[in-house]
């Protein structure tokens, strides 16, 4: 499998590392929420082509619901719920930029040198695939970890579900039910942490998880 | 299939169980479940026995526990051996119950567990992987912990249960480790698997040590006993005797098993290992308990110096099955079984007797009773009996296993290694040191508890036992006494299950003329516990029958100097403490920085001075507390983590797993 094919397959996992680089450095919750909409339409592209390169069908239906919900529904909900929390116009302090792209591109590296390193005897898409998916996992703990705001720390988790469904969809004979799950996880996950973000909201009228750490007189 | 027998006996003891949670505070359930308890431990006791003397070794396999390895069960001479021992004593220890459980404050805290508890004990005995093994040990602690707590209100019951599931989590630990180790790679838990695998020498020295810690703490091999005082007498009396008589046996059934048959043949030094484990706990456990003044817990020391003896033995059997000695490794594994099974039945019948004391009187201070041989005739008979046993004195069963064990520690001489030669008649030294002060403690414990006169008014007043607590401890009285008139019997029981494990047994003893046991010549050496105890029997009949005819009858008058009590206070009479004197002061000075301190009342003060005697346990201040500290320190350190954000908790697994993965790119 060489020529287009696994370029074009390279192409799309590369940009999907790349998104998330973009998403590191974000700043104000909108442009967050679009770079994360950005991500799941490039993830739904590199699954929709893995389907079409294994030649099966149900990867279709994983790049669907990739594209429907985490490329539209969860962030046009999540638009909403920032409206609604009036939280739209705060600015996010995410610590030296420069120092954090330092560390993200650290971490491409190490997951680059593992999994070249452990997926010796592999096919080749699938070491691409799964080495990419790694960074792309790595770079959403790193989002989560730098972030203070839970809404940031909910799209961190959701982009490191994409690395998940990326790493999936890579290998071969991965069966449908794998994705689903992975679907749904992402669907509870978001629908708890938004029930819980109204409830952080109610009782302390901000979604700074600092607060939370005020409450239990912890002030770090 | 006694297989199946006793496996159903042990699902009825857990059903038993269930049940005991359902009914026990009515007024009628102590009786019916003690009862219902020892007809299954009975049932299961003939089982046993049958298959120990005409039984092949069979197997059972249940498609319970772990998927891919299920429960295996496994009967062959020694579980049978152990089974025997294990339902004798749980079958005394509920008939005792039936009378000593209708005194029982809380019987929802001790019914359920106690069925519970035997079923453990059982299936430990008859496992046949690692994993119902761990299992059913894990079981079997976690149910005598319960009843340790039994009375869990009291500080001491607290202090007592706290260290004994800290010392049985570590045991427990050492096992697993021991079993990890003797798996292997692949994982290979059943022990048909571990019997044909073959460890390196190293792997085999490591599993020694982790068994000798994993059984070691359980059956109180010194310095891990710290746990056996403080737990034995915390519990009710019936399972302080399970514990003390019957658990540790079944510990030591766990170390048979893993050392003997599991580990293949031994290193030489092995030997040495045990054997210096194992005279010392004799030593310091007869010392610590003649210091003590409580009963249970000279009772619980006692256990102590006894399982070292038993210790000794297989230590000497693991020397001679290392140089090939294979006779003596067989008297010298038979004397180990002998003294574990006479100890459970000495053990048991002696903290029956405690118990009765207790319940009449309310009292374990020695430094409290006192007279009761007038008040408690039977009891006293039957305890005194007890002591004859476990001070070895002939024709009682414990004689016959520490002389057997004497005559395997003669022996030595033959064995190759210097350091053998050198360590075994030290520690039978050793040995004999500490058999000749459990018979100055055990003649402590009964003149001072039930010689003289009561020291307390409630002790004046006290009753006779029940009728069930009196018949389970002159039951076992009189397996004492058979067992050291007829040792030849127990000897050529215990023979297939030497055959098994060593592969050659003593000579049969039953074919000696006149009931003696020959051990390895009759050149060397011979005893008759039938002939000693006919000739014990005549002289005293015949010296009380002169002193009868001689003396009695004579009126004399009372001289002026009134036998040594010139006072009529009880108070003036030979105490606890005072008895153990002498030997504190050779003994204790040393091993326990014992100190003598006279406290003076402050002048204008009428109240009498008094002489205090301040001990330290040496195994624990230097042993355990740093222990406790380093913990301590290390825990107190810890504690932040348990306090971080959440932001810091993310950042904790993010560095965790980036270093994890940096491991994995710098080391494949």
């Amino acid at each position: 499998m060489h020529g287009i094919d696994f370029d074009i397959a390279h192409l799309l996992a590369g940009s999907l590392v790349l998104v998330s680089f973009m998403m590191l450095y974000q700043d104000r919750l909108y442009a967050l929420l679009n770079i994360y909409a950005l991500h799941a339409v490039v993830l739904s592209l590199s699954v929709g082509w893995q389907a079409h390169i294994q030649d099966a069908p149900h990867l279709f239906i994983t790049a669907s619901i990739a594209l429907l919900f985490k490329a539209i529904f969860i962030p046009i909900v999540l638009h909403r719920m920032i409206v609604k929390l009036g939280i739209h116009r705060e600015i996010e302090a995410v610590g030296s930029i420069g120092l954090t792209m330092l560390v993200g591109i650290g971490l491409v590296g190490l997951s680059l040198a593992v999994m070249l390193k452990v997926t010796a005897g592999a096919d080749l898409v699938a070491r691409e695939d799964i080495a990419f998916a790694l960074s792309v996992v790595l770079l959403g703990l790193l989002i989560m970890v730098t972030r203070r705001n839970a809404v940031s720390q909910v799209v961190g988790f959701m982009s490191l579900e994409n690395g998940l469904v990326l790493a999936a969809t890579g290998a071969k004979g991965m069966p449908l039910v794998v994705e689903i799950s992975v679907a749904f996880s992402v669907l509870i996950a978001f629908i708890v942490i938004g029930i819980f973000l109204f409830r952080i909201r109610e009782r302390f009228d901000t979604v700074d998880v600092r607060a939370l750490d005020r409450f239990r007189g912890e002030q770090r | 299939m006694p297989i199946g027998i006793l496996l159903w006996c042990m699902f009825a003891l857990l059903a038993l169980a269930l049940a005991a949670i359902c009914i026990a505070t009515r007024r009628y359930a102590t009786p019916i479940l003690y009862a219902a308890s020892a007809l299954i431990c009975g049932v299961a006791l003939f089982t046993a026995s049958v298959n120990l003397i005409a039984g092949s070794p069979a197997t059972l396999a249940f498609p319970l526990g772990l998927p891919w390895i299920g429960a295996h069960f496994r009967l062959d001479a020694l579980s049978s051996f152990f089974l025997v021992i294990v339902n004798l004593g749980a079958m005394a220890a509920s008939l005792y119950g039936i009378g000593y459980g209708q005194h029982e404050s809380a019987p929802a805290r001790v019914l359920p567990f106690f069925p519970a508890f035997l079923a453990g004990m059982n299936l430990v005995l008859m496992a046949d992987d690692a994993f119902t093994f761990l299992l059913s040990w894990e079981f079997m602690s976690l149910a005598s912990w319960a009843l340790v707590m039994a009375h869990h209100r009291a500080p001491e019951t607290m202090r007592a249960g706290y260290v004994y599931i800290l010392m049985a989590s570590a045991g427990t630990f050492a096992l697993l480790l021991a079993f990890g180790l003797l798996a292997g790679p692949d994982g290979s838990y059943g022990f048909a698997a571990i019997r044909a695998s073959h460890p390196t020498p190293l792997l085999a020295a490591l599993v020694l040590l982790l068994a000798l810690v994993g059984a070691g703490s359980k059956a109180g091999l010194v310095p891990l006993h710290v746990w056996l005082p403080l737990a034995h007498p915390a519990a009710p009396s019936h399972v302080s005797a399970l514990m003390s008589g019957v658990m540790t046996k079944v510990a030591i059934y766990a170390f048979i098993r893993i050392v003997f048959d599991l580990l293949g043949p031994p290193q030489w030094w092995w030997g040495i290992v045990v054997l210096m484990l194992g005279g010392a706990s004799a030593l310091m456990g007869v010392l610590y308990a003649l210091f003590q003044t409580d009963l249970k817990r000279v009772l619980a020391y006692s256990t102590i110096e006894n399982i070292g003896f038993i210790f000794v033995g297989l230590g000497l059997a693991l020397a001679f099955r290392a140089d090939g000695f294979e006779a003596a490794a067989a008297l010298a594994l038979t004397a180990a079984l002998f003294h574990a099974f006479n100890h459970s039945l000495l053990k048991s019948l002696l903290f029956f007797g405690s118990g009765a004391v207790l319940t009449a009187t309310g009292q374990r201070d020695m430094d409290a009773l006192g007279g009761l041989i007038h008040r408690m005739p039977i009891t006293a008979f039957a305890v005194l009996a007890g002591c004859f046993g476990i001070s070895a004195l002939p024709p009682f069963n414990a004689f016959a296993s520490e002389w057997l064990t004497f005559q395997a520690i003669l022996l030595s001489p033959e064995l190759p290694q210097w350091g053998l030669k050198l360590v075994v008649p030290a520690v039978g030294a050793l040995l004999a040191l500490s058999v000749a002060l459990a018979a100055a403690c055990f003649v402590r414990l009964f003149g001072i508890t039930f010689l003289g006169r009561a020291r307390t008014a409630a002790v004046a007043s006290a009753h006779e036992a029940d009728k069930f607590s009196l018949s389970a401890m002159l039951a076992l009285a009189t397996f004492c006494l058979l067992a050291g008139i007829f040792p030849g019997f127990v000897i050529d029981a215990i023979g297939p299950v030497i055959q098994d494990v060593i592969g050659a047994h003593m000579p049969t003893q039953a074919s000696v003329p006149w009931l003696s046991i020959v051990p390895i010549a009759q050149s060397r050496s011979s005893y008759n516990g039938l002939l000693v105890f006919v000739f014990i029997a005549m002289s005293a009949a015949m010296t009380a029958t002169a002193i009868h005819i001689l003396a009695s009858r004579k009126t004399r008058r009372s001289p002026i100097w009134d036998g040594g009590f010139p006072d009529a206070s009880p108070v003036l009479q030979y105490s606890a403490n005072s008895f153990a004197q002498p030997i504190r002061r050779v003994f204790g000075a040393i091993l326990f920085r014992a100190r003598e301190e006279i406290a003076m009342p402050p002048p204008g003060d009428m109240s009498p001075a008094r002489l205090q005697i301040h001990l330290q346990d040496i195994i624990w201040d230097v042993l355990y507390v740093p222990i406790a500290s380093a913990v301590g320190f290390v825990a107190d350190r810890l504690n932040i983590f348990q306090f971080l954000t959440i932001r810091r908790y993310l950042s904790l697994v993010f560095v965790a797993l980036v270093t994890l993965l940096l491991v994995l790119a710098i080391w494949r």
